[in-house]
């Protein structure tokens, strides 16, 4: 790793910027606005609404036709330093040579703005899905991170649907190129440190060697997608005095498929999870389909949203019920933790400081039927009220052998409920609900009270058994 | 070729999709050397300000000041109407009310210094729901009545009764742009300030007061707004008055801009209501009479409360003939934020409660709800308990026709009774429901608006008026008007930001009125110009001034046919110039012949009414008491459309957020009376996925308005009533969940239909129990 560079740099709407001053908390979003470049906007500083969407080219995988993709997120939710050595467009960039790209003049010709605000972030979400390559054709869903308050959104589907394939413009032929790799960093300024190992021996080192001579250890902070903590550095002001950002670590971005087990990195984007296992199975594409929103799921990794340990994360659940493993690593060397024994408390778990998931192993054979539930106010994207993976293993009549069921929302942290499981594999849902009831000390909050809580609980077990007797028939 | 009338985008779209439509904060890199302000806000909804010591906030790097009520120069208070909104309260009625305001160099600096500012309180027994409010007997304003006949005596004689009551949610506006201000001082050394307003002339007349100033001193400008919903009516006020008092004490510029969460916390909503209600009728469900009580939750000051709650008791019959009743209204003071307008503007709560009064007495009797509505309807001849004669009454009934006809009522519910029939854990509702909607200000005097048209000898054309731009198409419509009675290419016309130097004493922008108000005083001032060039073009083109015909930059002399007599109109220009003609006009309007009279609450406080109607399928998830739109029809009165695109993407929008008010978005306050729901993570709005599956939307034909602007009509505010539609299809599904065989009853349901509270009834059907009625969000404590 090179020693600390007196600044980064990236390519910004084609032209290469570099900065040595900027604070290494400063979003990206800010940043931009703070260039005059202002039409990324901020609706909530808290990714929900997509307002701030730019493009950042990534690296295709699976089935595309281009070695690169362009891939938007919210710039509300990215450090500048993570940033650097990226490729960035943002909306002033679609109109080439003042020619409207083809969202723009959909959007704009078929009443698909009102106020306008929105808008610039609908166009990006739009063009990218126009020019993802992919021969499934859109993704109905594609702009479900972007939120529109004025139109009710029929004239923004209707634009996104009657685009064609991406035309031949300079901004497609870039796809043919790859995407940027992503080199190490360390960055410092008086307001504090980003540092991007691109090695896992230099990070955990630099993380322990930052403990060692800081003393507020939570100044300290591993940061990935940063779609959580950048909630946190946004709304609650919370400041670290050392990122060590994640993305650069070979050993976080692996993946395989063997007779044992799916294992997957721990630094993936949710976004390349989808794509690096084209052949998941419905119940995982499903889950994937209701995590968080296409933005966030193009920068959130899997291994953030365990480490994060939110009882309601919408991970941890499905994961328990497929019986899944981490394994860590720390400058002790690694280790395997089953996952129903990683969390402690609230928003705590076994990791020892310095510690990262390295991945995340889904033993097989997958269990017979598998569903994820979550229960919500909104449909997508919101943060559940309850959220259950259950899973079976069945003998060919049928017969129910073991039965995994875990929650997220019930407690203070995401939980399996063993006993509850025996009874379903018993045949018995009536006493699983009893146990359940018995076990189960949902809070009430503003997703939902204790009694509902519970009631969904014992609703999804009905769901579930409705669901298997219902596919028996088929 | 007609302008008017014609499908055109949006006049700002291309600037919408490239991002350089700029916002009021898109400004601030112009500003060197701006200030930023972040405000010291109380951990108590009720307390004294005991001292404030602003002393350590003063070490903060980069801090410039701290203001507190001693910087005020003028009278410190935003409060349009009462003077009740102090800017540095003595006490604090509501959770994060600012005490104080810290100034800074950076954004982080301002807040940062903020945090050090040590504020000694000493905290007061908050009042955080309706219900305490009444027993308090803590009231802003109220009762007021307006009564029809006797309605307990109707009510005692007759055959059936039903009495209830129906909580009804708030709602947040969640204008994607928040609240926002920059204030500067001009090269004269006089207040200029840029504000997301949708009342210019109220925000100059607070900055003004604020400052000390005469107003002529202070110049309000609105670029455009990203949304404002009725949230930027009044509540632009305050920030705009701390931006503008940084910039008096500091001669620099200064931005006020909410982040969401702050914008949450401090900004008012829709108003949360509780209703209380009797009703009698007949074995039909012909209503006999309803006694009927309102209680708003106002919030900490009275905002615009009391003409938001006339509304509700104006409203309480939506399209129904009420024979007798009696609607009394109280708004609740509470320490909460201070509720405001919002589309609809208590219409909705009135409205709300007559249709759930409706579907309880169709399931009392065991009819079909739509029969009922049906039966109630008002005919022509009727009028409304406030004695307006019910204009285009017939229209209900049209529009309700046409309606379940073409969106196949009758078979969809022969459908749905066979698919609910054959499920046991998914069941389907459909119900269509009627809006009439009344359009004009209630204080009359708001009714009246100011334009000011530019005509430059090269034909080109700037156009000021009063209406700001908040993404409703009110400048496109403005462009199509002034397009067409110049008879100049619509690029001609240049539709100017809203600047209170332009025209004076401005209405807000609300009501729905924009265009009927802000239109037709532009089309006064193009006539005026054009009846001055028409002398002119007759004595060019050697005709009769009766056959001078202005159109798309061109003058024609209509009467020579076959022969294509015309000149250049900047020719026509040329000559009036020399003539001495002035090419530049203000025009005026105020609607006609309203009035209303509150101590006998009669009159006519509506230019007309806006009718429609909505057809919605619903499919609910019997587990979780989730549900999701299949299908909407929603047929809309719009007079004769001046802008189609825009007035669809208005009915569209606004029924879209009427579904968020009813079923997705709830505001929750905890114990301490801090909104637990203030952020874009914890209030949800609709998204893509609660778009209806299928949604059809169609204009009524034949509905020309004469006396409104081409024969217009107002669309901002009536559709998001349409979504009625969507609440009472939910109520009929949870009542297919019934046991075979039995009749349901009364399906009690309070607002906001959230899968929690639908599965709350779904359990008392099933079990066949009656039905409770639970907490209400926004009405108590999460």
């Amino acid at each position: 790793m090179r020693s600390a560079t007196a600044g980064f740099e990236f390519l910004l709407n084609g032209k290469l910027v570099r900065n040595n001053a900027v604070a290494p908390q400063v979003t990206l979003l800010d940043y931009l606005r703070g260039r005059g470049l202002t039409g990324a906007k901020e609706g909530c500083a808290e990714g929900e609404c997509g307002a701030c969407a730019v493009l950042f080219v990534g690296s295709a995988v699976g089935s595309a036709r281009h070695p690169s993709v362009y891939r938007p997120v919210n710039s509300c939710l990215i450090p500048v330093p993570a940033a650097s050595g990226c490729e960035i467009y943002t909306v002033e960039a679609l109109a080439e040579s003042g020619k409207l790209c083809d969202a723009q003049r959909a959007m704009a010709e078929r009443g698909g703005s009102q106020c306008g605000y929105c808008t610039p972030g609908f166009v990006v979400s739009m063009f990218a899905e126009q020019f993802r390559q992919c021969d499934s054709g859109f993704d109905p869903h594609g702009l479900g991170g972007n939120l529109c308050r004025c139109t009710g959104y029929r004239p923004i589907r209707d634009a996104m649907q009657s685009l064609g394939p991406p035309p031949d413009t300079p901004m497609r032929r870039r796809l043919e190129l790859p995407a940027p790799t992503v080199d190490p960093l360390r960055y410092e300024t008086a307001e504090g440190r980003f540092s991007r190992p691109c090695d896992l021996g230099e990070c955990l080192n630099l993380a322990t060697e930052r403990i060692a001579r800081v003393a507020e250890d939570d100044a300290v902070q591993f940061v990935a997608g940063n779609t959580d903590l950048g909630v946190m550095t946004n709304l609650r002001h919370r400041r670290f005095r050392h990122l060590i950002s994640l993305d650069g670590i070979p050993a976080l971005r692996g993946f395989s498929d063997t007779d044992d087990a799916i294992e997957i990195g721990a630094g993936l984007t949710l976004t390349e999870i989808g794509d690096r296992w084209p052949g998941a199975p419905d119940f995982f594409r499903d889950w994937l389909r209701l995590f968080a929103s296409p933005l966030i799921r193009n920068r959130a990794t899997l291994g953030g949203n365990l480490a994060t340990a939110s009882p309601i994360g919408d991970a941890a659940p499905l994961l328990l019920a497929l019986d899944a493993e981490l394994v860590v690593s720390g400058v002790n060397g690694e280790r395997t933790i089953p996952l129903h024994s990683f969390y402690v408390a609230y928003r705590q778990t076994v990791l020892q400081r310095g510690e990262v998931i390295l991945s995340v192993r889904i033993p097989k054979p997958l269990p017979d039927f598998v569903r994820f539930y979550k229960v919500a106010k909104r449909r997508v994207d919101d943060i559940s009220t309850v959220a259950a993976g259950i899973a079976i293993r069945t003998e060919e009549s049928g017969r129910i052998l073991t039965a995994r069921i875990a929650f997220g929302g019930v407690g203070p942290i995401p939980l399996r409920v063993p006993d509850a499981e025996q009874a379903i594999a018993d045949g018995d849902a009536e006493r699983a609900k009893d146990i359940l009831r018995a076990n189960i000390r949902p809070m009430s909050d503003h997703r939902g009270s204790a009694g509902y809580r519970l009631s969904m609980a014992c609703s999804l077990v009905d769901k579930f058994n409705w669901e298997y007797r219902k596919r028996g028939r088929q | 070729m007609s302008l008017v009338g014609h499908p055109v985008p949006h006049e700002s779209a291309r600037e919408h999709v490239t991002g350089d439509a700029l916002y009021t904060d898109d400004l601030i890199l112009r500003f060197p050397g701006i200030l930023h302000a972040w405000p010291v806000l109380s951990p108590h909804a009720h307390a004294l300000v005991v001292r404030i010591n602003a002393e350590a906030a003063m070490e903060q790097p980069g801090v410039v000041m701290t203001l507190t009520a001693s910087d005020v120069p003028g009278e410190g208070d935003s409060g349009s109407n009462r003077h009740d909104e102090p800017l540095f309260p003595a006490e604090v009625t509501y959770h994060s009310q600012p005490v104080a305001w810290v100034l800074g160099e950076s954004l982080e600096a301002a807040r940062l210094g903020a945090a050090r500012v040590s504020v000694e309180y000493r905290p007061l027994a908050p009042v955080l729901s309706i219900e305490e409010a009444i027993s308090a007997g803590s009231f802003h304003s109220g009762p007021f009545h307006i009564r029809r006949a006797d309605a307990r005596e109707a009510i005692a004689h007759s055959p059936h009764r039903i009495a209830g009551q129906l909580a009804i949610g708030g709602q947040e506006h969640f204008y994607l742009e928040t609240q926002c201000a920059i204030a500067r001082l001009d090269e004269t050394g006089d207040m200029v300030v840029d504000s997301s307003t949708q009342h210019p002339a109220e925000t100059q007349e607070i900055v003004a007061r604020v400052l000390g100033l005469a107003r002529h001193r202070v110049t309000v400008q609105c670029l455009r707004m990203g949304g404002a919903f009725g949230g930027k009516e009044v509540q632009a006020n305050p920030w705009a008055a701390i931006a503008a008092l940084g910039t008096w004490k500091t001669k620099r510029p200064v931005r006020v801009r909410l982040p969401r969460h702050l914008d949450m916390v401090l900004t008012g909503k829709r108003h949360p209501f509780l209703a209380k209600f009797e009703a009698g009728f007949d074995g039909q469900g012909v209503l006999r009479g309803v006694d009927l009580k309102l209680y708003s939750d106002g919030g900490w000051s009275v905002d615009l409360s009391d003409p938001v709650l006339w509304r509700a008791l104006f409203h309480c019959d939506n399209a129904y003939l009420i024979p007798a009743l009696n609607a009394g209204g109280w708004v609740c003071k509470t320490h909460k934020t201070s509720q405001t307008a919002f589309r609809g503007f208590g219409g909705p709560q009135g409205m709300i409660v007559i249709e759930d009064i409706l579907d309880r007495v169709a399931r009392t009797l065991g009819l079909p709800p739509h029969e009922v509505r049906e039966r109630n309807f008002y005919r022509e001849g009727d009028s409304t308990h406030y004695g307006q004669p019910v204009k285009d009454a017939g229209r209900i009934t049209r529009i309700w026709t046409e309606l379940k006809r073409t969106g196949d009522f009758e078979a969809r519910l022969a459908a749905i009774a066979d698919f609910n029939a054959e499920n046991e854990h998914l069941k389907r509702g459909v119900a269509i429901t009627p809006v009439k909607f009344g359009i004009s200000f209630t204080a009359t005097f708001f009714n009246q608006a100011g334009a000011l048209v530019l005509m430059y000898r090269d034909g080109s054309v700037q156009v000021n008026h009063g209406g700001t731009e908040m993404g409703q198409g009110l400048h496109t419509k403005i462009r199509q008007i002034a397009a067409q009675s110049l008879g100049v290419n619509p690029d001609a016309i240049r539709v100017m930001p809203t600047r209170t130097d332009k025209v004076p004493n401005t209405s807000a922008t609300a009501a729905s009125a924009g265009t009927d108000l802000n239109g037709a005083a532009v089309l006064d001032a193009c006539r005026q110009i054009q009846s001055r060039l028409i002398p002119v073009a007759a004595n060019l083109l050697g005709c009769e001034e009766s056959s001078v015909r202005f159109e798309n930059g061109s003058v024609f002399a209509a009467n020579v046919i076959g022969d294509d007599t015309s000149i250049e109109l900047v020719k026509v220009l040329d000559a009036a110039y020399r003539g001495r003609i002035p090419l530049f006009a203000h025009g005026y309007y105020r609607t006609p012949e309203i009035h209303f009279d509150p101590k006998t609450a009669t009159g006519k406080p509506f230019h007309y009414f806006a009718y429609g109607a909505a057809i919605c399928e619903v499919e609910i998830d019997g587990f979780t008491g989730e549900h999701r739109i299949l299908r909407a029809d929603l047929l809309q009165d719009v007079g004769k459309s001046l802008s189609p695109l825009v007035d669809l993407g208005q009915i569209e929008g606004g029924f879209m957020q009427g579904i968020g008010w009813l079923t997705v978005e709830e505001l929750l306050w905890d114990a301490q009376g801090r909104l637990a729901t203030a952020g874009a993570s914890t209030y949800k709005l609709p998204s893509w996925p609660e778009m209806p599956e299928i949604f059809n939307v169609s204009f009524l034909e034949r509905a020309e308005e004469p006396g409104v602007v081409f024969g217009s009509k107002a669309v901002g505010e009536p559709p998001l009533m349409l979504a009625f539609s969507v609440r009472e299809a939910i109520r009929a599904a949870i009542a297919a969940f019934a046991p075979a065989s039995t009749n349901p009853g009364v399906i009690a349901l309070d607002s906001p239909a959230t899968p929690e509270r639908v599965y709350l009834a779904l359990e008392n059907v099933r079990a066949f129990r009656p039905a409770t009625v639970g907490p209400v969000a926004g009405a108590t404590r999460g």
